[in-house]
């Protein structure tokens, strides 16, 4: 288990480490956190000829509030996210999911744009950014762009962005009175990859759903906005028959994975299960508040 | 009942004010572990040493029809590329992995390395020394193999079938052992009991995952042809005569040295194929080899455990008398034996002690041990006995539900009585010494039973599903040469030793042939050798490990350190003590008889007026002995050796609890709490005596609700890493509560009974037990472990 040879570069600023993506393509490789990366490597599941360090390049890094967006940069750690403040007011859904996210060791090193970049399909940040309809920005030596979430996640481990680009941050509109939010996973143990997950973001006037975001991971391939279930709750209030037309509708939204950690029917009962309680509870939160 | 608290008419040697026997001393150890100055294998850098990797088979059954090393030998840094074939030309003779205690049993000569087949994913087939294990890794993927693919044997359910391949032609068939049981008469049994009821349990494979991984350096000296193993293990002699015999250097040729053992847990008491290729691979170059199993060639190579299914059939009658037993368990092996123990201790366990805590008097167990292409499975903490409790008492239960009794009043009208023994199991194994009745309603007061069950209901109401599990058990521990090994012709002593000496400092050295892996052996060894000796725990130092300065022993396992070891060092200590006695009465022209040892110092026995300290002792047994009569010629070195002498273990008891939780909508199980009360006789140190039960709870909670070796239908393992093959971590376990009924074993002076398995067999039986209670409510049953969430939800038919 020990990595096969590898060059290492340490890239002094972006546009360093975005020349030499021009420059080596797909035999290179952006490390941030590791935590992914690491252990493929040792594995000898991925050979890149190169590794761009991009760890102390600080255009990536920090949180702050732009306007009525979150700015989280790609080399902000998970740990930051986890403790930061501004996360805490402005991204409550984040802040429900970020201590599922792993570990404190691999909370300390990992980085929120590194998990959006692998785009793991049980990862917590690509499902939470994806409800709360983020952009991620993306910078090639040709420029900036900017990828709306609902159309970055392609496929496992597939996104929009580019080989010859990196992900810079991620623009996340905040969350504005009067919606809530529940994060909700099932992890055999407390940090592990999730078996079904679902990052909820809604508006309930008066037990009425007027809008809803319901995004399922884990048991996908990648995170996934359950439209048909969404359109089944919309402009309902949440009842038994609102509830028993969602999870119906789930069928057609989702295509669960079935591997190690259990079958695809499993999966959507799971979902199901997640769903049931995911809405109980924001109905409750928006009547707490 | 037991002498839980001391009378003044039960006052031994051990409760004198300077024994350290029942205290809770801290292991000298853990300060060096936490201090980061333990000295684990991988710590040991000798000069010019190379490290080694392995290629190994991709598949699970496949001919090797040509290997081609050419560009592995000429990658950068390479020292050595050795195939199968070119190790065995260098081993005396195969691996045949029998004992003659087991009637019948089949297995196929095996070498090191695989040499013209490769019989399960993972086998070695190629060793590489290079000067870094990334360079040899770097190598191995340049070694080319031809594979021809042969068909796979991966279902213990179909190996014997007639259309199943057989996987060594010289067997005739897959079977590798077959054993029955029977005693009373099972089927009169059957027909005259009020209720018969059966049911079939599925146990998944799973393994030891040490922290530490199976680690080596073989060191040959060609100038004076010594070979010298530092290894992490725990039968270092085995060890030696392992690495002599199948290399052919005479055993006094090897050393065989374990330093700190970062955890074993049975796994690393047997042969692996690239230690001996390591070692081969040294004594090729002259060189130090280093070899450290990476985490996933752990997974593919250590020995797994505990692949079975059992049939099981209990017959009771109306009052819960339990009349008869009768089970049938089907073990899935590997594709060999394990050598020198054996893959079929499993099966042999499981017959042995399944239901052994009751007083039927009807038992039948039938075993059939089957090859597949799978890495052979072994002992691993326990041995069995997760299965045979498991079994025992899911029936057990069963019986109380059609009874409407509760699981407390059944285990307790059917228990051993306490005043009952000597007595037989219904298998027929001699027990003495028990406490069932004693444990019993000590754990139902730890417990506070009543209160759980009122809890209970009261949350159902709520639409909370809790379940309260009971388990009780008996345990095989500290094997005698009546047992299995040794009996069976396999090179493990059954005895075991202490070599204790009073240096002339008046410090202690104690060699002992039991070995340390992080448990605190060598710390009770101390307890016990300053408390036969009278000296303060700090003047004795103990060494194990080392077969060049420890007495021969048969190192740890099956929970013998204290039980064997521990007496060795305190009849050894005794010795030294009457020696000390005798050069002291000499000196002090005093009898012997009225003189004592205490706190280091030489005192009158009658009312502790100093005489002469021990320091004074050494000095003048070694180097002043003109002071002495002639007749006096102090060795101040004794060895003890100590066997058991009638049985084969020393059986011990005890039973556990278990409060769980079920969410009945993901299948989800949260264990809330875990209480064990077991008698392992006299405890030494009982902090460390609670924290082997602890962690040997997890161990089997871990199999009972993780823990499994997934493979696919040609036998491939699918989840090798630690994301994919999960054990419990100190999140999702619960408190454990831990106390002791103490009936010391009447086999020895110091009493004790081993410690180190209580905790895991009966673990993954009492959590089963509160699952299927939480989901009685539902008429739902679950038989299958591990207890994966899906699992719950077929049972709940969810799914």
């Amino acid at each position: 288990m020990k990595a096969p040879k590898f060059s290492y570069v340490r890239a002094e600023s972006v546009d360093h480490a975005l020349a030499l993506l021009d420059q080596h393509g797909d035999e290179a490789r952006i490390l941030a956190g590791g935590q992914s990366l690491m252990p493929t490597l040792n594995m000898r599941l991925s050979r890149p000829q190169l590794l761009i360090d991009i760890n102390r390049l600080d255009a990536l890094k920090g949180i702050a509030l732009q306007g009525d967006r979150v700015r989280i940069g790609a080399l902000a750690r998970h740990v930051e996210v986890l403790n930061s403040p501004v996360v805490a007011k402005n991204l409550p859904l984040i802040a429900e999911a970020m201590p599922h996210v792993a570990h404190v060791a691999v909370r300390n090193r990992g980085t929120f744009g590194g998990s959006v970049a692998l785009a793991d399909p049980a990862a917590e940040m690509p499902a939470c950014a994806l409800a709360l309809g983020a952009t991620f920005v993306v910078q090639s030596s040709k420029g900036r762009r900017e990828i709306a979430a609902d159309s970055y996640f392609k496929g496992l481990y597939e996104t929009a962005r580019a080989v010859n680009e990196i992900l810079v941050e991620a623009l996340i509109p905040v969350e504005k009175p009067g919606t809530v939010s529940v994060f909700l996973e099932l992890a055999r143990r407390h940090g592990d990859f999730a078996m079904a997950g679902l990052a909820c973001h809604a508006r309930i006037d008066k037990g009425v759903i007027a809008e809803a975001r319901l995004v399922y991971f884990a048991s996908e391939v990648r995170p996934t906005l359950a439209t048909r279930a969404i359109a089944a709750i919309k402009g309902k209030p949440w009842n038994d028959a609102t509830r028993d037309a969602a999870l119906a509708a789930l069928a057609d939204d989702l295509d669960p994975m079935t591997n190690l950690h259990g079958s695809a029917a499993m999966k959507l009962h799971l979902q199901r299960v997640l769903t049931r309680r995911a809405i109980d509870q924001a109905v409750a939160r928006a009547r707490a508040a | 009942m037991a002498n839980d608290i001391p009378t003044k008419a039960t006052l031994t040697p051990f409760d004198r004010p300077n024994s350290y026997v029942g205290r809770n001393l801290s292991r000298p150890g853990a300060r060096r572990a936490v201090a980061g100055r333990g000295t684990y294998t991988d710590d040991v850098v000798l000069p010019r040493m190379l490290h080694g990797a392995c290629v190994r088979s991709p598949y699970a059954h496949a001919k090797i029809v040509r290997i081609d090393t050419t560009a592995a030998r000429k990658a950068p840094g390479v020292a050595l590329v050795m195939t199968g074939a070119e190790l065995a030309k260098r081993c005396t003779a195969p691996w045949m992995g029998t004992l003659k205690v087991f009637e019948g049993m089949k297995s196929a000569p095996q070498y090191p390395m695989a040499v013209d087949r490769a019989c399960w994913q993972g086998e070695p087939v190629v060793f590489i020394a290079a000067r870094t294990r990334a360079e040899a890794e770097d190598a191995a993927e340049l070694v080319e193999v031809a594979w021809e693919e042969l068909p796979v044997v991966a279902e213990k359910k179909t190996a014997l079938d007639p259309k199943t391949p057989v996987l060594h032609a010289s067997l005739g068939d897959n079977l590798a052992f077959r054993k029955l049981i029977d005693t009373g008469d099972v089927e009169a049994a059957f027909k005259a009991a009020d209720h018969v009821i059966e049911e079939t349990f599925e146990f998944g494979r799973h393994t030891a995952v040490s922290l530490e991984p199976r680690s080596m350096i073989a060191d040959w000296n060609p100038a004076n042809e010594r070979l010298a193993v530092y290894i992490s293990n725990q039968v270092p002699h085995m060890m030696q005569y392992l690495f002599s015999r199948t290399l052919g250097v005479p055993e006094h040729n090897v050393r065989v040295v374990s330093h700190d053992v970062g955890g074993s847990f049975g796994m690393k008491i047997h042969s692996y194929g690239d230690e001996v290729a390591a070692c081969a691979a040294s004594m090729m170059l002259g060189r130090p080899v280093k070899f450290i199993a990476d985490r996933l060639e752990s997974f593919l190579t250590d020995i797994h455990a505990r692949e079975n299914t059992v049939r099981a059939k209990i017959g009771f009658n109306k009052d819960g008398t339990i009349t008869a037993f009768d089970i049938d368990d089907l073990s899935g092996i590997g594709a060999y034996s394990q050598y020198p123990r054996t893959s079929v201790f499993e099966a042999n366990q499981i017959l042995n002690i399944t239901a052994g805590p009751y007083k039927h008097p009807n038992y039948r167990a039938r075993a059939t041990v089957v090859y597949m292409n799978k890495v052979p499975t072994s002992q691993y903490r326990a041995v069995g006995h997760p299965i045979g409790i498991t079994v025992a008492e899911a029936l057990v239960d069963r019986a109380a539900e059609t009874l409407g009794m509760d699981p407390v009043e059944i285990r307790r009208r059917n228990v051993m009585e306490d005043n009952s023994y000597p007595r037989l199991t219904g298998s027929g194994i001699k027990v003495l010494d028990l406490s069932h009745q004693a444990c019993l309603e000590k754990l139902v007061r730890l417990m506070d039973y009543d209160a759980l069950r009122a809890e209970q209901a009261l949350l159902r109401n709520k639409g909370i599903w809790r379940g309260i599990g009971i388990a009780a058990f008996i345990k095989g521990t500290a094997p005698g040469p009546q047992g299995l090994y040794g009996a069976g012709g396999a090179p493990i002593a059954a005895q075991d030793a202490c070599t204790i000496k009073l240096e002339p400092s008046g410090n202690v050295i104690c060699a002992v042939g039991v070995s340390e892996q992080g448990q605190g052996v060598d710390t009770v060894m101390q307890q016990i050798a300053a408390t036969g000796l009278g000296v303060p725990f700090e003047s004795v130092r103990v060494i194990s490990g080392d077969t060049e300065t420890t007495p021969y022993g048969g190192g740890t396992y099956a929970s013998r350190a204290t039980a064997i070891g521990g007496e060795a060092t305190y009849q050894a200590a005794r010795k030294l003590r009457a020696e000390i006695l005798v050069i002291a009465g000499a000196l002090l022209q005093s009898d012997p008889k009225v003189l004592d040892i205490r706190n280091g110092v030489v005192v009158d026995a009658a009312n502790g007026t100093l005489r002469i300290p021990l320091s004074e002792i050494g000095r003048i047994g070694h180097f002043q002995l003109g002071e002495l009569p002639n007749d006096v010629q102090p060795t101040l070195s004794v060895t003890h050796r100590y066997r058991l002498l009638d049985l084969p273990y020393i059986f011990t008891n005890g039973i556990h609890g278990a409060y769980v939780e079920v969410d009945v909508d993901t299948g989800f199980i949260r264990h809330l709490k875990h209480w064990v009360v077991e008698d392992c006789g006299r405890i030494i140190n009982p902090q460390l005596a609670d924290e082997q039960v602890r962690g040997g709870a997890v161990q089997g909670l871990g199999g009972a609700l993780y823990e499994h070796c997934i493979y696919d239908e040609n036998a491939q393992l699918q989840n090798g890493t630690l994301a994919d093959y999960i054990i419990p971590m100190a999140v999702e376990m619960p408190d454990i509560v831990v106390d002791h009924v103490q009936t010391p074993t009447g086999q020895s002076e110091l009493g004790a009974k081993g410690a180190g398995e209580s905790g895991t067999g009966a673990a993954p039986g009492v959590i089963m037990g509160a699952v299927n209670d939480a989901l009685r409510p539902f008429g739902a049953r679950v038989t299958i472990q591990p207890m994966t969430p899906e699992v719950v939800l077929q049972a709940l038919g969810k799914l």
